[in-house]
């Protein structure tokens, strides 16, 4: 067999990942420095910039914990549970070799109990990575089409699409923590002090209401971008690591066909599925609030392969 | 002042040939790494096939021709991977697998053999194995390719040229299973 003709270089995938860890660090802390502002301001006219600090350092030990313990809450979340040795032998065995394929130790490997077909991986590093898969999944899917679900999610494993995602959902549930708090502090403190201040206050307090409202927004349209962009490529990273298109296409068919929802999956933890988990937005285009690409066409871009 | 720029511009350019240097001896680093790994399911594979001959003899003895094919392409394997080149060993594996291939389509007239639970584990591991090789040849082949267009392309040839940097090679397994390994089973 003559050298393969195409082949995504994992080691661009990562380099640019790190760069695009770096720029969503930085857009996340400028929305959030924005918005601890807002709230001291709406607080304590002229104590904006004492929120700051407060803001940044709640980011920093979020975006901290995340790396180091993020994958555990996820997968604790999820109800997973590690596989003993000699569990599911075909399933290891599979990601065993797709593994050595892509230069990567092989994860950690856990399941969940739930019939919706589905899987995610999640960690730090491909070191520090853990594969997740539903009982549904190993119960529906042949070899092949396993096989093809399990190289989507070892791309994003091998390119660090993991490491992206971790921060990126924790830190869009900071700011929505801090809008939050927002909120209340203008039904408690801040609006009274508005009223003191008078018409300079009110124009503080109509900004401060606007950002509390849009940055959680804003930060939700970036995660959401972030995570469909990074399906198109794991799908084409995982074919091309299998050789075999159809397999993903097929299973990708049979999980669409498939309507039962994942329970454990919410909100915060659906983008780092294989297949949006909820079910709730079966649309032919890409939707702004869509967590992953519209089945049909990740589908068409396989076939086109 | 007008001695700065000079300066400057000589410390770009180290800097800039430090990095490509660098990567040089990074992409070399990770063929040898993925040379481990085929490394590791060849010798895998050597390991398995002396109880696979010892569970196919109990049902088909007299098939020795097969299984003395076998044990000799194994020993030529091992013989090839102590002493020759990277090709006389890929030769030599690649004609182990077709002494396997032979061994496993003999095994197939044997259908008690197909029931032996211990037979069944063995093809199963056989097949993993040859699966890995396939996979581990690939993800080899493919860090060749960079490294090696890395050192015949500008401008890294240059480095690579005065420091000693030469081409890889591929491991080429002309197959004969392997191409369509997930699709085989004989179970």
């Amino acid at each position: 067999m003559a050298a393969p003709q195409s082949r995504l270089n994992i080691y661009d995938a990562v380099a640019a990942n790190r760069w695009r860890t770096v720029a969503l660090i930085t857009v996340f802390t400028g929305l959030l420095i924005a918005l601890g502002y807002a709230v001291g301001e709406v607080f304590a006219p002229g104590g904006g910039v004492a929120m700051v600090p407060a803001a940044l350092g709640l980011s920093g030990v979020s975006a901290t914990a995340s790396y180091f313990a993020g994958d555990k809450l996820v997968l604790a979340q999820s109800q997973a549970r590690e596989l003993a040795p000699g569990e599911e032998t075909q399933l290891r065995n599979i990601v065993d070799t797709l593994s050595i394929g892509l230069g990567i130790p092989p994860p950690r490997i856990y399941l969940i109990d739930d019939t919706a077909p589905n899987a995610f991986a999640t960690g730090r590093d491909p070191k520090h990575a853990s594969i997740a898969v539903t009982r549904g999944l190993l119960d529906k899917l042949d070899r092949t089409e396993l096989e093809g679900v399990i190289a989507h999610e070892l791309s994003h494993v091998g390119n660090h699409d993991i490491r992206v995602m971790l921060l990126v959902t924790v830190l869009v549930g900071t700011i929505a923590l801090l809008s939050d708090w927002m909120f209340r502090s203008f039904a408690f403190g801040g609006g009274r002090r508005g009223r003191d201040r008078g018409g300079g206050g009110g124009i503080v307090l109509i900004i401060a209401i606007a950002l509390a409202i849009l940055t959680p927004i804003i930060a939700t349209l970036i995660q959401l971008a972030v995570s469909r962009q990074r399906e198109y490529l794991a799908d084409a990273s995982g074919a091309l690591l299998t050789r075999f298109p159809p397999g993903l296409a097929s299973a990708l068919r049979k999980i669409a066909a498939d309507k039962e929802a994942l329970e454990v999956a919410n909100k915060a933890t659906a983008s780092l599925y294989f297949a949006n988990p909820l079910k709730d937005a079966p649309r032919a285009m890409d939707g702004l609030f869509d967590t992953h690409p519209p089945i049909a066409e990740r589908i068409r871009r396989l076939e086109a392969m | 002042m007008e001695i700065l720029i000079p300066l400057v511009v000589i410390a770009l350019i180290v800097v800039f040939v430090i990095g490509l240097y660098n990567r040089l001896v990074t992409m070399r680093q990770r063929v040898r790494e993925a040379w481990a790994d085929i490394d590791v399911q060849l010798k895998r594979r050597w390991d398995l096939i002396p109880n696979l001959i010892e569970t196919v003899k109990g049902y088909a003895a007299h098939e020795r021709q097969t299984f003395e094919a076998v044990t000799q392409a194994r020993s030529a394997a091992m013989a090839a991977a102590q002493s020759g080149s990277p090709e006389q060993r890929a030769q030599a594996e690649t004609a182990l697998g077709g002494a396997l291939l032979n061994l496993r389509a003999v095994a197939e007239a044997y259908p008690q053999l197909q029931a032996v639970q211990e037979f069944k584990d063995l093809s199963e591991n056989l097949r993993d194995t040859e699966d890995k090789i396939a996979f581990a040849r690939r993800f080899y082949n493919g860090n060749v390719r960079d490294y090696n267009t890395a050192i015949q392309t500008v401008p890294t040839n240059i480095l690579a040229g005065m420091f000693g940097f030469t081409a890889e090679q591929y491991f080429e397994m002309t197959d004969l299973a392997q191409r369509e390994a997930p699709k085989v089973s004989f179970s």
